[in-house]
């Protein structure tokens, strides 16, 4: 660290903020609860919570998107108020979104200067800026070109020019909302590599994020929220997973489901060759060649944007192939429509489940039987058979503990959780022969997660063949009894679950063949 | 008979024309380009023309004082570009229900006001072609470009400074960036509904000189309707363009000269029935439409109202 309290960029550090007895309230919610927490140069302070637990209110107070009702800020000792993002960043804290906000159809250096004054006046100053990008890139390791658009760019490299964006307007503390989501196991070392180099330089670093052992081994100290309040402030030292999953919780975590033996069947669902495009056009699936048994949950680890989602609509009919076979159960259905796969028992947990899920404006009870609704026990002769309806609603709502106050409410009121219950109960209650999975757990907290992966191993144990498409290792590693890598649109290896590590999977995910893994 | 059409003197006429009636098409369509970019689709254009031709004509009818009659169409552009902007940025409307709303309160109130304040059709002695000494003499281009009035000098040197605006200045930069992801831009302290009003405000501005372009420059009269759908084309040109000014600046001319050639077409009496001679110019606006349409990505924010999440 530098002595006089200036960072590399020439701006001030922030040697400490504090946040005291911040309680903000939203109609019905307290939101935050009289939370306490503070972040000193030089450190990494995690900050972990469920969904719902208060941490991104408790960030947005910070980055001035929310006043807080009651408590105040302190920066270097003094009381300051922040009013809006441009505030904070004035006062030099940076946020780093979980969905990036960056301008598709501009350029990085445009993305970077936007909203700040040119040294030209009116006009932009971007060969300037393009050279402080640069300086910006070399000190700190973010190789990124300032020139390329942002479309071109690939998921990590938009995360760095988020970085640069922040450093570039000279933020001292950074916010940074689960960074390493769409990373893969050696992005997210390189990351981690950035953070510490910054950390070292004075700034303050706030680091949100879900997977456990990300927080313990980049952070000095974490604190938890859970229901708005603050649990606990400690150092890292002698935090184990499983002592932060019960803090988040509040109870004891099953960390790792359990896998009963289950004798591998037949084959159910095979691509063979299978090419699609993707929306814009391009070549999505390169010749995708795989097998799901009977009684295996076959994991498809990759980067998001490989072509996991043109797969998962290729399999349940919803994109078109341009080549190579899908058979199910021997038989091919290559081109078949959604209605006729349904027939064939192929059900499907979409990625996203708010809007291919379900019908969000539907009654709870509309959504369970979305997809048998045209045929007996639920209609006879094109009219529904409403009481049939109702028992079957309600058998499933208790069946698979969805939490809503009747059957008769719109799923949109649902928490997410809720919502993939409903998803769920729908899909595996028609014991279907092959399951396809996309991010099933993706956004829901913990104890949701331990449903799903509860329900998951059920279905495996019942015979289903089921197709597991993840971007959470740790997810795909706890699950599956195989592991296939996508990359670019083809299947890089596939791994028993017994030789899978996060290292040989990470390689494959960024595009090495699996001979030299 | 359709020889003639091919005569040197004809050919410079339905050129000369074509830039002519390219004006009115050029003020409106890059004043829509800027509000589009933005992400504000404003159908109202029509309804703006025509309210600022008649408010300059009058004024100018009046007075005698074409420029007064000018100010007065951006004034009462403006005026229409704010109460849009009003309505689509900070109320939220569907953006094309109001804006067709608000091209049929520019149809039926400039009807009304000519009703009521002019009763017959009058005309004014308009913009004057502009003599530029030795550019107008020359063969040809004299004709074609150098002889026309400024208002047609103002459009076309509208275009370069649209362009120049848009990519080389801090504020083009953040209208492109309102337009494609409003979201990151306000994360940035960029005000999306400062941008936005100024954008559907300039638009209304450069609607009401096309209106004017017409009632006081190119035919010299108003009456009901005078328009007759030229705004609704301007905002298609926008789409045509592929939203850059030298792309709207193709569509126009391709437009107006087809236009100037039909209205040829039925001055020398060559025998087209001349409904079809009229349909030429939509027709050619829906083909174009289809063939570009598909091939050129809109801003991804257009027409989607911003608010901040929660």
């Amino acid at each position: 660290m530098s002595d006089n309290g200036n960072l590399p960029s020439g701006k001030p550090r922030i040697d400490h903020l504090e946040m005291r007895g911040i309680t903000k309230r939203f109609p019905g919610v307290l939101a935050n609860d009289r939370v306490d927490f503070d972040v000193r140069a030089g450190e990494v302070h995690a900050l972990l919570g469920e969904n719902g637990a208060g941490k991104s209110t408790l960030m947005k107070v910070l980055y001035g998107m929310y006043q807080p009702d009651e408590g105040e800020i302190r920066l270097n000792g003094e009381r300051v108020e922040i009013k809006s993002p441009v505030d904070a960043i004035n006062k030099g804290i940076g946020m780093i979104h979980q969905h990036f906000m960056l301008v598709e159809s501009l350029t990085v250096v445009e993305n970077v200067v936007l909203g700040l004054p040119s040294s030209r006046g009116p006009l932009t100053d971007l060969d300037r800026a393009s050279k402080r990008i640069r300086e910006l890139a070399d000190f700190y390791g973010l190789q990124v070109d300032p020139d390329a658009y942002i479309w071109q760019l690939a998921v990590g490299q938009k995360q760095r020019v988020e970085i640069i964006k922040a450093l570039y307007r000279g933020a001292a503390l950074l916010i940074l909302d689960e960074p390493t989501a769409v990373l893969t196991p050696q992005e997210v070392n390189e990351f981690f590599d950035t953070m510490r180099h910054m950390v070292k330089d004075g700034h303050a670093i706030i680091f949100i994020s879900h997977k456990l052992h990300e927080v313990i081994d980049i952070s000095d100290r974490v604190t938890v929220l859970r229901d708005g309040r603050l649990i606990d402030t400690c150092s890292i030292e002698g935090c184990t997973k499983s002592s932060l999953a019960e803090m988040m919780v509040g109870r004891e975590v099953i960390m790792k489901p359990y896998r009963a033996e289950v004798e591998r069947g037949a084959v159910r669902l095979a691509l063979q060759n299978v090419h699609a495009l993707s929306d814009r056009e391009t070549p999505a699936l390169r010749g995708v060649n795989l097998e799901v048994h009977s009684g295996e949950i076959l994991g498809l680890a990759g980067v998001s944007g490989n072509g996991q989602r043109e797969l998962a609509e290729v399999i349940t009919g919803l994109r078109q192939t341009t080549g190579g076979q899908i058979l199910l159960e021997g038989e091919s259905v290559t081109g078949r429509p959604p209605g006729e796969l349904t027939a064939r028992m192929l059900a499907y947990i979409p990625e996203e489940r708010m809007k291919d899920g379900m019908i969000q404006a539907f009654t709870v009870a509309e959504n369970l039987i979305l997809r048998d609704h045209h045929k007996e026990p639920f209609s006879r002769s094109g009219f529904l058979l409403l009481r049939i309806i109702a028992e079957f609603a309600d058998k499933l709502i208790e069946r698979f503990k969805v939490k809503t106050p009747s059957r008769e409410t719109p799923a949109k009121s649902l928490s997410g959780g809720n919502i993939q219950k409903v998803v769920l109960a729908r899909e595996l209650s028609r014991q279907p022969r092959v399951l396809i999975a996309a991010q099933p757990t993706r956004g829901l907290d913990i104890g949701a997660m331990e449903y799903v992966h509860a329900r998951l191993l059920e279905q495996r144990q019942a015979g289903t063949a089921i197709l597991l498409i993840s971007e959470d290792l740790d997810e795909v590693l706890a699950l599956s009894d195989r592991i296939a890598v996508i990359f670019e649109g083809r299947i890089m290896g596939i791994l028993d679950c017994a030789e899978a590590t996060p290292e040989r999977l990470g390689l494959l995910m960024a595009g090495v063949e699996s001979e030299t893994v | 008979m359709i020889s003639e059409l091919f005569s040197a003197t004809v050919l410079i006429g339905i050129i000369a024309s074509g830039i002519r009636l390219a004006t009115p098409y050029l003020y409106a369509a890059i004043g829509e380009t800027f509000g589009q970019r933005s992400g504000v689709l404003n159908l109202g254009v029509e309804g703006q023309m025509l309210l600022g031709a008649f408010a300059a004509f009058y004024v100018a009818f009046t007075t005698g004082n074409l420029w007064l009659g000018l100010l007065a169409a951006a004034v009462v552009g403006a005026l229409m570009g704010l109460a849009m902007a009003f309505v689509s940025v900070t109320l939220h409307a569907e953006q094309g229900i109001s804006g067709i709303g608000f091209y049929l309160f520019g149809l039926g109130v400039s009807d009304l006001l000519f009703q009521r304040m002019l009763g017959t059709v009058e005309t004014v002695n308009g913009f004057q072609p502009i003599y530029i000494r030795g550019l107008s003499d020359l063969p040809v281009l004299g004709r074609i470009l150098f002889s026309q009035n400024i208002l047609v000098y103002g459009a076309f040197v509208l275009v370069p400074i649209a362009w120049f605006v848009l990519n080389k200045t801090t504020l083009g930069l953040k209208i492109r960036a309102v337009g494609e992801n409003p979201q990151a831009a306000d994360s940035l302290g960029v005000s999306v509904n400062r941008v936005r009003y100024f954008t559907v405000t300039l638009g209304g501005v450069l609607s009401g000189i096309a209106g004017a372009s017409l009632s006081i420059a190119l035919l010299n009269v108003f009456q009901q309707n005078l328009t007759s759908g030229l705004g609704f084309i301007a905002v298609a040109l926008v789409y045509f363009g592929g939203w850059r000014p030298a792309g709207v600046l193709l569509g126009a001319l391709l437009f107006s000269m087809v236009n100037s050639l039909q209205l040829w077409v039925q001055v020398l009496g060559i025998p087209v029935p001349s409904d079809i001679a009229v349909m030429m110019p939509y027709v050619l606006t829906i083909v174009a439409l289809i063939l570009t349409v598909q091939r050129v990505r809109s801003p991804s924010a257009l027409s989607k109202p911003f608010q901040r999440e929660g």
